[in-house]
């Protein structure tokens, strides 16, 4: 293992460190721009320049491996200048006001030239060539601000599979975008916000209704309604300075309250409905297969995550078929909340507004689909990300911390654990064979703590199989059937499911794929930067507010039970086909 | 689409119809699409196919070697080689080289966009001229030094520019422009 001296400071790194990483490691922050954690280093922005003794020119640190007895000063006079002269260069070209730029409190490049002690700009450039981008629900992007990092595209690329962003032209000239500079809504785009979500600078960004939102608060005719999905708790409150990881629930729950919602919901509770009804769909789908010997679509796919779908339309049309029918939670929520909720009220649906607070981009776009709607209305009226429900605390001048600790409301509002765990990664198929096992078998859940280990944690693919010793008479046919399942997050690894099913090698019955790498508490609309440490963090944060529940199955949520009784009748029956489940449609691949 | 395809390449072919063009495009996908570096190759011999690259072929290209759209555009648009918009019966390219740059080259570049209306790397809206820039065709005593469909002309008088333009396309030089 290579011994090196950073500042004065020796280290022993592993064979195959980064110089940045083993500089690091010696206690020294070097700034990056292009760079990003364990997904790109390719040496682009110059921004990590160091001195290292006997090289003729800087080194770029974050492409440069340590080497043995190499002596490195992170920041000598030559070193500052070079980084400072980069940051000038980039800063020269910058088509952006911080003022009046949603990124200003969040930005790299603003926080680098404060860094840098940069407090004059004496390059005259040209600056780059500005084209706001509206066209998409989801996104914003302004190529005024954008620094050429690449990051958006390496994840858009390898990460998600996609690439619909690409450096376009050449030189001075180069724009990141989709292809031929069109906009993002003419070529295919999942509309995840991944690329939203590893941007250092305000060029790609929610396309934010917040405005919206306020208008409808202000409204004294309508009863705004709003719910939250699971992984919120567990990221929010970064934004208001609590350590990733800080579950805010309560705390939640009454900024929204002070918000001015009327009623403050949760789309745990169908979160808890889809358990239901896709794990009955599974279930039918089984019984199909090995009793009735039809042709029924296996394995089934989940489709609570949006950026998937869209993916699945676009690039698997063949298998769709394969997607669970039902809609994500947050589209059963607002199917309720449009039906279910006024009726019991009595209530006109014209005077509910439906406001999701997601942590996704996707569900921006999910929301506006013609399908999910009725009698001229969408059910889910406005989106907010995570990042912009923060936006909207601050503006309003609310003191999140010192907030008090409320509960959500009756009845959209109870959940159990399972439904917390749609939050990351693994969490939905535990959510389903939690509550699946124990309807098939009539007996508890044999997993410790209620934990299918394999299938939790960061690993892209994932996979388990149970076995069903005893079943009750109604499931008898699954009697001594081992059910395999797979689990996949980032759209590159749900493909990779897809191609060893299709090339024969794996059998699996049930695969679970979220969009975003980590699931929802990765996603797009979190606040940033969502490093590999931040979601690790955030999932378990996940599993505590889980654990500390005393309903932790789908099943056993009373007011689900209610829901059936007096409004749904059956699962998979007339009403759910109605309002909860859904139809795919073929889409171009490019 | 491809009236008159006589006077620029595709020497001795009869016109082929866009499915006909489609159709060779294929099969060149077809060969190519296992093989790994295949995009740049592939687009060249789209390229010859059409003459240019329309944005079916383009997509055509992309969906066949499993590219995405943005990576074949993002290329496309990086090398000055390749085209989207068909090339004009006849390719005008304007030397850049030292010799020629010192010697006038900018001004014979500069009246030829002027009489033709274009930018460079732009065809004519009669589909005569395209207006392209090079780096030294090994001419450089005769600077400034353009060619015209690999006819070399020396010596260029910018002022002049239209007596070269008339040998290739008189009633469009005549109609448009001025002689002097
Ligand atoms: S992107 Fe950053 S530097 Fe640019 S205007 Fe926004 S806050 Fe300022
Ligand atoms: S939203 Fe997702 S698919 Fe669309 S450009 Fe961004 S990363 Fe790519
Ligand atoms: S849009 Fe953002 S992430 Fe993408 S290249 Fe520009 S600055 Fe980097
Ligand atoms: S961070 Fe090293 S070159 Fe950008």
């Amino acid at each position: 293992m290579p011994v090196l001296t950073v500042d004065d400071i020796k280290v022993e790194v592993p064979e195959g460190t980064s110089l940045l990483d083993a500089c690091r490691q010696a206690g020294a922050r070097i700034p990056t721009l292009c760079y990003l954690e364990g997904v790109q280093a390719i040496g682009a922005c110059r921004m990590c320049l160091v001195e290292v003794e006997g090289a003729k020119t800087l080194v770029v640190s974050c492409v440069q491996p340590a080497t043995e007895g190499m002596v490195v000063h992170t920041s000598s006079s030559r070193a500052r200048r070079a980084r400072r002269a980069v940051l000038e260069l980039l800063l020269s070209e910058h088509a952006g006001d911080c003022q009046s730029c949603v990124r200003t409190a969040d930005c790299e490049l603003r926080s680098l030239a404060e860094l840098l002690n940069i407090d004059e700009v004496t390059y005259q450039g040209e600056r780059t060539s500005q084209k706001i981008d509206r066209t998409t629900p989801a996104l914003v992007r302004d190529t005024g601000k954008c620094i050429s990092c690449r990051r958006c595209v390496t994840v858009c690329n390898q990460v998600q599979g996609v690439g619909a962003l690409f450096p376009q032209n050449r030189g001075f000239n180069t724009v990141i975008g989709p292809a031929f500079a069109m906009d993002l809504a003419d070529v295919v785009c999942v509309q995840c916000g991944q690329c939203a979500a590893v941007c250092p600078v305000g060029a790609i960004t929610e396309n934010s209704v917040t405005e919206k939102v306020w208008e409808a608060l202000d409204d004294p005719k309508k009863h705004v309604i709003v719910q939250t999905a699971p992984a919120i708790r567990a990221a929010l409150g970064e934004e208001f300075g609590y350590e990733p990881g800080t579950l805010v629930t309560d705390k939640m729950v009454a900024a929204l309250r002070r918000l001015g919602f009327d009623a403050v919901f949760d789309t745990n509770f169908t979160a808890d409905l889809t358990i239901i009804e896709e794990g009955t769909e599974l279930l039918t789908r089984l019984k199909k297969a090995l009793v009735e010997d039809k042709e029924v679509a296996l394995p089934m796919f989940t489709s609570c995550s949006p950026g998937w779908i869209n993916y699945m339309e676009h690039y698997n049309p063949d298998m769709l078929a394969n997607l669970s029918t039902c809609k994500s939670p947050q589209q059963m929520f607002g199917a309720l909340a449009k039906t279910y909720y006024p009726k019991k009220l009595g209530m006109d649906p014209k005077n509910v507004v439906v406001v999701s607070v997601m942590p996704c981009t996707a569900k921006k776009f999910e929301c506006a689909r013609p399908e999910m709607g009725r009698d001229g209305m969408q059910d889910v009226d406005y989106v907010l990300t995570t990042r912009e429900l923060a936006r909207m605390v601050k503006q309003a001048g609310i003191d999140f911390r010192s907030l008090p600790e409320q509960k959500m409301d009756k009845p959209l509002g109870i959940s159990t654990g399972a439904a917390d765990i749609f939050a990351a990664t693994g969490g939905v198929m535990e959510a389903a064979l939690r509550t699946a096992y124990e309807i098939v078998t009539g007996t508890a859940f044999p997993f410790d703590n209620l934990h299918v280990t394999p299938i939790q944690g960061l690993e892209g693919v994932k996979e388990a199989s149970v076995t069903i010793e005893e079943t009750v008479p109604d499931w008898a046919f699954l009697k001594g059937a081992t059910v395999n399942v797979a689990v996949a997050h980032g759209l590159a690894n749900a493909q990779k499911v897809i191609d060893r099913i299709r090339r024969g090698e794996a059998s699996y019955h049930f695969v679970e794929v979220m969009t975003c790498p980590g699931g929802c508490i990765g996603g797009g609309g979190q606040p940033r930067l969502t490093s590999d440490a931040v979601r690790q963090a955030r999932i378990k944060a996940i599993y505590a507010e889980d654990e500390g529940r005393e309903l932790r199955k789908s099943h056993e949520n009373p007011e689900i039970l209610a829901l059936y009784d007096e409004y749904l009748g059956q699962p998979l029956g007339h009403l759910s086909h109605e309002l909860l489940h859904t139809k795919y449609t073929e889409k171009d691949r490019v | 689409m491809t009236d008159d395809v006589g006077k620029t390449g595709c020497s001795g072919c009869e016109e082929a119809s866009e499915e006909e063009l489609l159709a060779r495009l294929d099969e060149v996908i077809e060969k190519y699409k296992e093989k790994p570096g295949a995009l740049i190759p592939v687009l060249q011999m789209a390229q010859g196919i059409f003459g240019y690259l329309p944005e079916v072929a383009l997509k055509k290209v992309a969906k066949g070697l499993g590219k995405p759209y943005s990576e074949v555009a993002g290329v496309v648009g990086f090398y000055s080689f390749f085209s989207t918009v068909p090339r004009g019966r006849n390719l005008i390219r304007v030397c850049l080289g030292t010799a020629c740059y010192v010697r006038g080259g900018m001004q014979v570049l500069e009246a030829l966009k002027k009489q033709l209306g274009i930018d460079v790397g732009e065809t004519t809206e009669d589909r005569e001229f395209s207006l392209e820039v090079a780096r030294c065709f090994g001419a450089c005593g005769l600077a400034p030094v353009i060619t015209i469909n690999d006819v070399v002309h020396h010596r260029v008088k910018p002022a002049r520019i239209n007596e070269v333009l008339a040998q290739y396309a008189p009633e469009a030089v005549g109609a448009g422009g001025r002689s002097e």
